[in-house]
């Protein structure tokens, strides 16, 4: 058992080395590719201050950085839930936080006149009021994971219905428009829609880290977990602020970008071959994720870029797919 | 972690109700839902009284009342019956097979597989009208629905992971289409949020046989899950061939779900909630909850039915928004009351 801990830790580090190398090079190669093709060392030229790249540091920096922020945020949003919940589904997107945020970009959209400004207001507070009346619903006598899965899951329902009855009876171009808003994307993206998101992201990813042990420790079970000093309430809480607080804000940016939060925690668990849902993997796999799907949309249809969201759904289900199929193999 | 294969339904030897109860309960339901069934062909534009219905089911005499009956009416309340208690079954088979409270038959990508079938189709100009869409969201429903089980047989948790892995590919792809193409769009909102309303022209007759045919099965085997929601070891023990029972709730779940995903749109929600609300009368009993489902999940489409009718004066509010929002506080109400684990 524990020569299998020492194995599983040293590979979890092995596995997060190899990600992070990933990263760096989708990173760079997102900064060469574009409308015009820049060699490696014109970016490192323009990134160090060498060189001055308005296109290098102002159009595709931002577009990149976003990719692996956002990334990362959605993959450790996933396994918050995950965690909190003890269960794969228990993810925000399958929990009814997308569909809130939607539903608040729609009323956004078809209602008011769709600027940015409304559509990040409205999805951060629809996405904020689907996670309230989910937490209230079901935090009584005490918190079961199952539980509040659940009513996420009825909760959704709910809300998608009226997504699509919004839908229904909008025109169709506002209704087109307002589907490739939920496909989340991250075009035209700059420095201006990010320094706020950025500092929100940083500091709720500081805290996840500060509360990570404790995290871990809810996993031996509650009575562990109490017997060890966890004040499992307070943990909760601020567990799904923090997993609440990442989904909202990269859905304020750039939309809700499905199944990251979903796929992320559960890849990064395999690749590590870890018992629980480690927080660092998941994170590292969604800037992977993210950042290669964005790569994609923008190469697909050049020059026209497909929403990321898109992209994202199908490369990240189809590699779990063939990471389960592995699976059965080794069975 | 625990994964999501806990099975979270211990199977309870404890007999809550007694038999005699429990016949009585669906004895019970089958009146209800018959009288449910005269009050929807009644409700309409034209409202007929239920003794009229009733004269007009079983003494036809050609009036016009009559030919409304036999013609709109009943025959859209009969679509109701079978794809409610598809769905519902579907669910209750699934939830057993998947040892999970959380599982409905979307999770096997039969939505997914149906949507996707309908954009494609639709994008190659080759679903027009009601048929070409039936034939394509059958294909697409079925395909995904193997794939699913093909990959994720092995282990409950696989299955679910699978499931919503497939189920976001396709979504994500036939999303990509349909932004491409507006018209694709148009068509597929449409479906996406159900209908058993103008169906006149579509060939049911195939679907609807599937149905029936398959609800009987579900029956049938529901003797061998019970065996098998006891644990492998257990049902080997017992001699039911896992292998082949779990293969044969496969492909029952394939095309009940499949069949009324074509026929009347993504309306799942009924899968997954139907089960969770008779759990508790059948006492873990597989063949009690398939029973049990297949009559209140019929109910549950009815009622749902008719309040797409009437709730709004000027047009229906599609079928499967009414459904999310009859279950929905339904589903809530029952995990508040009972707690995750009883489900």
């Amino acid at each position: 058992m524990n020569t299998r801990l020492l194995h599983a830790e040293h590979r979890t580090v092995a596995v997060s080395a190899v990600l992070a190398a990933v990263i760096a090079g989708l990173g760079l190669l997102g900064l060469c590719y574009g409308a015009s093709w820049a060699t490696p060392g014109e970016v490192l030229a323009a990134l160090t201050g060498a060189e001055r790249s308005v296109v290098i540091t102002e159009w595709r920096l931002p577009r990149v950085m976003a990719g692996l922020v956002f990334g990362a945020a959605l993959g450790v949003a996933g396994a918050i839930f995950q965690n909190l919940t003890r269960n794969p589904m228990g993810s925000p997107d399958i929990i009814g936080l997308d569909a809130g945020a939607y539903t608040g970009a729609l009323i956004a959209i078809t209602v008011l006149s769709g600027t940015s400004a409304q559509l990040a207001t409205g999805s951060v507070v629809g996405g904020l009021l689907v996670a309230a009346v989910i937490y209230l619903l079901s935090s009584d006598r005490g918190f079961s994971g199952l539980r509040l899965v659940v009513i996420g899951i009825a909760v959704n329902a709910m809300v998608t219905a009226v997504n699509s009855w919004i839908v229904l009876r909008a025109d169709l171009e506002i209704a087109i428009a307002a589907v490739g808003w939920s496909a989340g994307s991250l075009n035209g993206v700059d420095w201006a829609d990010l320094r706020v998101p950025f500092a929100v992201i940083a500091v709720l990813l500081v805290g996840m880290a500060a509360l990570s042990r404790d995290m871990h420790q809810t996993l031996l079970g509650d009575a562990v977990a109490v017997t060890t000093g966890v004040a499992l309430n307070r943990l909760r809480l601020l567990m799904v602020l923090i997993g609440v607080g990442c989904t909202a804000t990269v859905t304020a940016v750039a939309g809700p970008i499905a199944f990251i939060a979903l796929a992320a925690p559960q890849i990064g668990r395999r690749l590590a071959g870890a018992a629980g849902v480690p927080l660092l993997p998941a994170a590292l796999t969604g800037a992977v994720l993210l950042q290669g799907a964005d790569l994609l949309a923008q190469m697909l249809l050049a020059p026209v870029a497909l929403p990321v969201g898109v992209v994202s759904t199908a490369i990240g289900g189809c590699y779990l797919i063939w990471l389960l199929t592995k699976e059965v193999r080794r069975a | 972690m625990t994964p999501l294969g806990r099975t979270s339904e211990p199977a309870q030897t404890t007999r809550r109700t007694p038999r005699i109860g429990r016949v009585g309960l669906l004895a019970g339901g089958l009146v209800l839902l018959a009288a449910v069934a005269v009050l929807s062909i009644g409700v309409g534009a034209r409202p007929i009284p239920p003794a009229d219905v009733v004269r007009a089911l079983f003494d036809f005499q050609g009036t016009d009342d009559h030919v409304v009956v036999w013609n709109m009416r009943a025959p859209r309340a009969l679509l109701a019956v079978a794809v409610g208690a598809a769905l519902a079954v579907a669910g209750a088979l699934i939830q057993t097979l998947a040892r999970n409270p959380l599982a409905e038959p979307g999770i096997l990508g039969v939505t997914a597989g149906a949507g996707f079938a309908i954009t494609l189709g639709s994008a190659l100009g080759l679903a027009a009208g009601q048929a070409g869409e039936l034939g394509w969201a059958i294909v697409g429903s079925v395909l995904a629905a193997l794939l699913v089980a093909a990959v994720g047989r092995s282990s409950p948790l696989r299955l679910v992971l699978t499931g919503v892995a497939l189920t976001a590919v396709l979504n994500g792809v036939a999303l990509g289409m349909r932004l491409r193409f507006p018209d694709v769009f148009d068509v597929y909102r449409f479906w996406s949020v159900g209908s058993l309303a103008a169906r006149e022209q579509a060939p049911l007759g195939l679907p609807l046989a599937a149905i029936a045919v398959c609800l009987v099965g579900a029956v049938l085997l529901s003797r061998a899950l019970n065996a098998l929601a006891l644990g492998e070891t257990v049902a080997h023990t017992l001699g039911a061939g896992v292998a082949r029972v779990r293969a044969l709730a496969l492909v029952l779940i394939t095309v009940l779900s499949g069949a009324a995903t074509a026929v009347a749109g993504p309306i799942l929600f009924v899968g997954l909630i139907v089960p969770h609300l008779v759990r508790r009368p059948a006492g873990g009993s597989v063949p009690w909850l398939v029973l049990y489902s297949m009559v209140l999940g019929a109910i549950l489409l009815l009622v749902a039915d008719v309040g797409s009718r009437v709730l709004l004066p000027t047009g229906e509010v599609p079928v499967a928004i009414v459904t999310a929002f009859l279950g929905g506080p339904v589903l809530i109400w029952a995990v508040r009351r009972y707690g995750a684990g009883s489900l």
